[in-house]
Order: C-alpha cells, then sequence, then structure tokens
C-alpha cells in the first residue's frame, strides 16, 4: 500500500521582524517541518509499522532549501520524497490551496496511494484547505481534522475521528482511497534516530518540475497585496523591570482583583 | 455590477451554531458593497426552525434542504454546488470551522472559484473583492487580492456580530437530489472527550500553560503558583497533545470555554483557537518572553519576561 505524506516546510519568524513589500525579510525567518506534518509523518510511520508493505512517499511543492526539512521526513521513516518547483512557481507571492492541490495531485496521479496524509493546516499559511482541495481534485474521499485513524483494508474504509469544537469528536467513516488532515495530538511523533538520520541522506529524493507532472498553469488566483503587524488594539498594561519588581507589581494587582492563597 | 451573496450556516445537534448569525452580517455587509442580495441556506436538521432562525433583517432570502440529521461533507457538498449552480452567487460565505474545512475546499475545487479561509474582513473595489486575514500565527496580517469576480470564503467566528431583528425573507425548501453514490463517507456518531475530576470552567483563577514550559518537569512551576494562588492549571493544547494534562484541562476552541475573573496565560502564544477559549476571562495577564506574541493583544495585563524567572517569583509573592 502506498501512502503519500504531503509536507510543508514553515516559514516562522523571529520574535522580532520587519516587513519588506509583501514579505518578512529573509533574515527574520527560520523553517521548520510544519508542526501538523510531523504527526502526519508519524501516522504514517505508524501504519507502516503495523501493516505489512506499506510505502511511505513525502511530496514538497517549495524550493532546493526545503530538502533540508524534506531529509527530516526521510530520517522520521519515508521511503522516498519528492519535490516539485519550477522558477515560475517561484515568483508566485501567495501559493493558493488550490494551486498547491494541482500540484500535489499531479505526483499523487504517478504514486496512485490508497492514503494521502496531510497536516490540518500549515503554521504560516493556516489555510487549512490544502488536503480536502487535494482529495476534490483527485475524487478521493476524505476527512478533515483527524485525531484517531484506523484502516480497515478488508472493507475498505477508514474509520477516523474528527476533532469538532468545544470537546467533541465525530466519528466517521470513510471509503478509501482517501485524504485525511491530520490534526496535532493524534500520536507521539518520534525523533529522528542517528541511524534513520544517516540513512535519509541515501534514500531518493526526486524533484519535479509542474510541466513534469503535467500541470501546465500554476497561476494562482490569489496574491498579497499588502502584509504589516497587525495593529494592536491592546490596552494592555505591561509591568517591567526585573522578574522579582514585576512579579511583585502583578501580585499587587491580583491581589486587588481578590486572587491569594 | 449587482452579486449576490449565499451564506451557508452550521448547526450540531439540533442546535444553530452562532457563527451562522455572524455570517449573516458579513454577508450583508458584502452585499451591500456588491448592490445585490443575500442568501442564506441552511442544510440537514430541523431545516424550517433553523430556517426561521436564519430569517433575520437584510436576509432577502434562505434555503432550506432537507436531509439526514447531521453534518455530513458529501451531502453538504453536493448541495451547496448544486445552490451555486441555482441561485448563481458570485459570492460563498461558511465560518472558518471545523465543519467548514471538511467541505468548503472541496466545493471551491468543484466549481473552480478561488477559496480564501479565515476571512477577518472582506472589501469590494470596484469588481475586485479583498480579503483581510492572518498570516504566521497572527504574527502578521494580510490582505489577500483575489482574481475574478467569484470566491468562496470561510468567516472567522467573533469576526463580525451576529445579526439581529426579523427578517421578511422567503423562507423555502430547496430540492436537492442528492448522488447517493457519491455519498462515501458515514457519520456513526459523537464523542465527548473525557472527563476528568477538574472542572476548569469552575475556576474563579486559571493558571494556564503553553509551550513555553518546555518540558514535562517544569510544569510543578506551574502547579506550585496554582497552589500558592488557589487556582486551578489549565493548558493550551500541545500541553495536552504531549499527555502533560488531561484533555478536559484544554482551553479552546477544541477544549472548553472559559469564564474565570482571572486566566492568567503563561507560555502560550495566543493562536486564534486558544483565544477562542478565553477571550471572556474578566481579567487576562500574560506572561511570554516574546513582545509580539498576539496574547498580548487581548491581555490587560503583561509580563514580558522568560517565565522561568517570572513564575517562581510570583509564587514567592503568593507563597512567601
Ligand atoms: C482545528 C484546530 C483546533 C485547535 N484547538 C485548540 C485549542 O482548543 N486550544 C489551544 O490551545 N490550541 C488549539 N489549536 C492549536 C493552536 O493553533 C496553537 O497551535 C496552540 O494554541 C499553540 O499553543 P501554545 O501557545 O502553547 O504554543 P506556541 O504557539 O508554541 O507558543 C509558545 C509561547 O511560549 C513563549 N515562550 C517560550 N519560551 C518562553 C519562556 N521561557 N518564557 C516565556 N514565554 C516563553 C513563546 O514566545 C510563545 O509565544 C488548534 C488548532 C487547530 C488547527
Ligand atoms: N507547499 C506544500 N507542499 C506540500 N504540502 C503542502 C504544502 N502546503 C500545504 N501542504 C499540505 O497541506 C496542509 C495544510 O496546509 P494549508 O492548507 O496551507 O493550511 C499542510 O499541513 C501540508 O500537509
Amino acid at each position: 500500500m502506498n501512502v503519500l505524506v504531503a509536507v510543508t516546510e514553515a516559514a516562522v519568524p523571529d520574535d522580532e521582524f520587519e516587513i519588506n513589500g509583501t514579505e518578512i525579510d529573509e533574515q527574520y525567518l527560520t523553517y521548520e517541518l510544519n508542526e501538523w506534518d510531523e504527526y502526519a509523518l508519524e501516522e504514517a510511520a505508524g501504519l507502516a509499522e503495523a501493516h505489512d508493505n506499506v510505502e511511505i512517499t513525502t511530496v514538497t511543492v517549495g524550493p532546493e532549501r526545503a530538502e533540508e526539512t524534506i531529509r527530516k521526513g526521510l530520517a522520521k521513516g519515508a521511503d522516498r520524497a519528492v519535490r516539485v518547483w519550477d522558477d515560475e512557481l517561484a515568483a508566485v507571492d501567495l501559493l493558493a490551496p488550490a494551486t498547491k492541490a494541482r500540484l500535489l495531485a499531479g505526483v499523487a496521479a504517478q504514486e496512485e496511494p490508497e492514503l494521502i496524509l496531510a497536516g490540518a493546516q500549515s503554521s504560516d499559511d493556516s489555510f487549512g484547505a490544502t488536503g480536502v482541495a487535494l482529495a476534490a481534485q483527485l475524487g478521493y474521499e476524505w476527512a478533515a481534522v483527524i485525531n484517531q485513524l484506523e484502516l480497515d483494508n478488508d472493507r475498505g474504509v477508514a474509520t477516523v475521528h474528527r476533532e469538532l469544537e468545544g470537546g467533541v469528536e465525530e466519528l466517521t467513516e470513510v471509503e478509501l482511497p482517501a485524504v485525511a488532515t491530520i490534526q496535532t495530538g493524534i500520536n507521539e511523533p518520534r525523533y529522528a534516530s542517528l541511524r534513520g538520520i544517516r540513512q535519509a541522506q541515501r534514500k531518493p529524493l526526486d524533484v519535479h518540475t509542474p510541466a513534469d507532472l503535467g500541470v501546465e498553469s500554476v497561476a494562482s488566483p490569489l496574491s498579497l497585496s499588502e502584509l504589516v503587524e497587525p495593529e494592536s488594539e491592546s490596552n494592555v498594561s505591561l509591568f517591567e523591570g526585573g522578574a522579582e519588581r514585576t512579579a511583585g507589581e502583578l501580585a499587587g494587582v491580583l491581589r486587588e482583583k481578590g486572587v491569594e492563597a | 455590477m449587482s452579486a449576490d451573496v449565499l451564506a451557508v450556516a452550521e448547526h450540531r445537534r439540533g442546535d444553530l451554531r452562532d457563527v451562522s448569525l455572524e455570517l449573516l452580517t458579513a454577508g450583508r455587509e458584502l452585499a451591500d458593497e456588491t448592490g445585490g442580495d443575500l442568501h442564506a441556506a441552511v442544510i440537514s436538521g430541523d431545516v424550517e426552525a433553523f430556517g426561521d432562525r436564519l430569517n433575520r433583517e437584510g436576509v432577502d432570502a434562505v434555503h432550506t434542504v432537507a436531509h439526514g440529521e447531521e453534518f455530513n461533507h458529501d451531502v453538504y457538498a453536493q448541495a451547496v454546488t448544486t445552490l451555486i449552480d441555482e441561485f448563481d452567487p458570485a459570492y460563498v460565505l461558511a465560518p472558518n470551522s471545523v465543519n467548514g474545512f471538511d467541505y468548503v475546499p472541496a466545493v471551491a475545487d468543484r466549481l473552480s472559484i478561488p477559496l480564501v479561509t479565515d476571512v477577518t474582513d472582506l472589501a469590494v473595489d470596484g469588481s475586485e473583492l479583498t480579503a483581510t486575514r492572518e498570516f504566521h500565527g497572527g504574527k502578521t496580517e494580510g490582505t489577500v487580492e483575489i482574481a475574478g469576480d467569484r470566491a468562496a470564503l470561510t468567516i472567522r467566528a467573533g469576526g463580525w456580530p451576529a445579526a439581529s431583528g426579523n427578517g421578511d425573507a422567503t423562507v423555502e425548501p430547496f430540492e436537492v437530489e442528492i448522488d447517493e453514490s457519491a455519498v462515501r463517507s458515514t457519520v456513526t456518531g459523537f464523542e465527548e472527550v473525557g472527563g476528568g475530576d477538574v472542572d476548569i470552567t469552575d475556576a474563579d483563577v486559571l493558571v494556564s500553560i503553553g509551550r513555553g514550559i518546555r518540558e514535562e518537569d517544569n510544569l510543578d512551576l506551574i502547579f506550585d503558583l496554582a497552589d500558592a494562588m488557589d487556582a486551578t492549571v489549565s493548558a493550551s493544547q500541545p500541553i495536552i497533545d504531549n499527555g502533560w494534562l488531561p484533555a478536559d484541562h484544554q482551553v479552546g476552541q477544541s477544549g472548553k470555554v472559559v469564564t474565570p475573573e482571572v486566566y492568567i496565560a503563561i507560555g502560550i502564544s495566543g493562536a486564534v483557537q486558544h483565544v477562542a477559549g478565553m477571550k471572556g476571562a474578566e481579567t487576562i495577564v500574560a506572561i511570554n518572553d516574546d513582545p509580539s506574541a498576539p496574547i498580548f493583544d487581548i491581555a490587560d495585563y503583561g509580563i514580558v519576561d522568560d517565565l522561568f524567572e517570572v513564575v517562581p517569583a510570583l509564587t514567592e509573592e503568593f507563597a512567601g
């Protein structure tokens, strides 16, 4: 069984940063394996341990820089990786979920996975949409924001729990093949072992252009006309000074509010 | 150009969710800008009762689609696609909720219309729509230009006030021939997340801890503080995900909504899903070493410093 995991690299700004045009200045960004995708990867690795003949492929739409992150995925148990990129993509300032889904679908069409895992959201763009858009592209069934997944290959279904609002979970059965978007907490992501990290260097990482995948246009219907640090409507009173002083002042306010042992 | 707006309501287990009425306000504003009509739709469940509740001031038509009881994404995707085919709205609005995540991208994809999620503001200039939304976990805010004259938009809860007043819309059933062979998912039930012995919704003072605590062993610092203040400990989702506290201690969208007199957020960034659960607290205190953390936007009092310095000092204040 082929399992495809969509893995993205999330841009994380420093505590203090500057914006140039519609982008955060590169020097203030670090790139990390998207938190939700760590859980998706772990879920795939768990399936590979529980079932025979599971092959895990990761797919990433991203620049060469992303290969470091992609290798992390390989170190955590993926067998192969595919990266999609070209200059035209690099020029797009905001990749719409549908555009990404079209590219991911191009890769899925080659791999024909029984199951595709994506994160419930990326921590930078946070569209929360790419996984379900991918399912729609492929005509696969899907389930969004899941925190439990069981495969029943004999019946050709996946049983999932969807994490709804207010501490309620929805229990759902979806037919395979399917896309599941993974919520944090579904498992405990492993740390990559030294052996895993070494092996990852030798695992295949193929690079395709959109054209290779038969995707002719990567034009995105969305673009960013402005990016700002949100104007704070905050009325916060900040206590300043060393910890003893700030803690003392805060304690004074809290006591006024009736907090006491 | 006049362009119509369709707002698709959300309900669960017999209740219309509040954001459904907020959608109507966002929808009306948008329709005013385009000179179009506002249609509302509700699918599955007690659609007649829901339809009447959606008949608020400014709504021009309410379409009720009777089919089953609860949300099913395959049914919703088909029904909304059919509604769009029939009424030809330029803009489709739905809540940015877990169920919104589960069908709106599919509708947008099937109809090839651009999708923008988690929208906090909308503006129309001529025929061009722009949507405001957060990026980078709330550290930046972007204005997204949407090409073409159509869009699907999911709306952040709490971003618009609920629509009020009685409307004079026509509330009419809309027949959708659901293709059952394309319904390949079944909702089999619901489960409440496990109850423990602490009810954080009951507490007057909550000391709430987030990922800034770094390691499970460090939680002792927080328990000491809570003891000294006679407070209850709660947490953000990563702490629950790590299994460091039971699930019923989670504050936020998928956890509990709390309204204590004092909420002390320690090492919590203030992601929208967390804030959804605690913004109603009377007094909010934030302790975080990142001055740009969004939690400071809603805090009344704050300390920008290392929690490992501040928390022991604060414990000392109350214990000493
Ligand atoms: C569908 C969905 C539902 C969700 N539901 C919930 C929910 O119910 N509740 C919830 O909480 N989240 C929920 N989330 C997750 C949410 O998006 C955030 O990921 C989460 O709230 C982040 O938790 P955090 O603030 O503890 O961690 P982070 O965002 O990692 O923040 C940690 C903070 O600690 C600060 N910090 C680090 N070290 C120190 C130090 N030494 N001293 C002081 N400060 C320090 C950092 O500056 C940072 O601001 C949900 C997400 C999704 C997609
Ligand atoms: N550039 C990308 N390459 C591969 N997968 C992606 C990419 N962007 C998003 N995804 C997948 O889609 C999920 C949700 O992203 P988003 O819709 O941006 O919130 C992520 O967790 C990934 O699994």
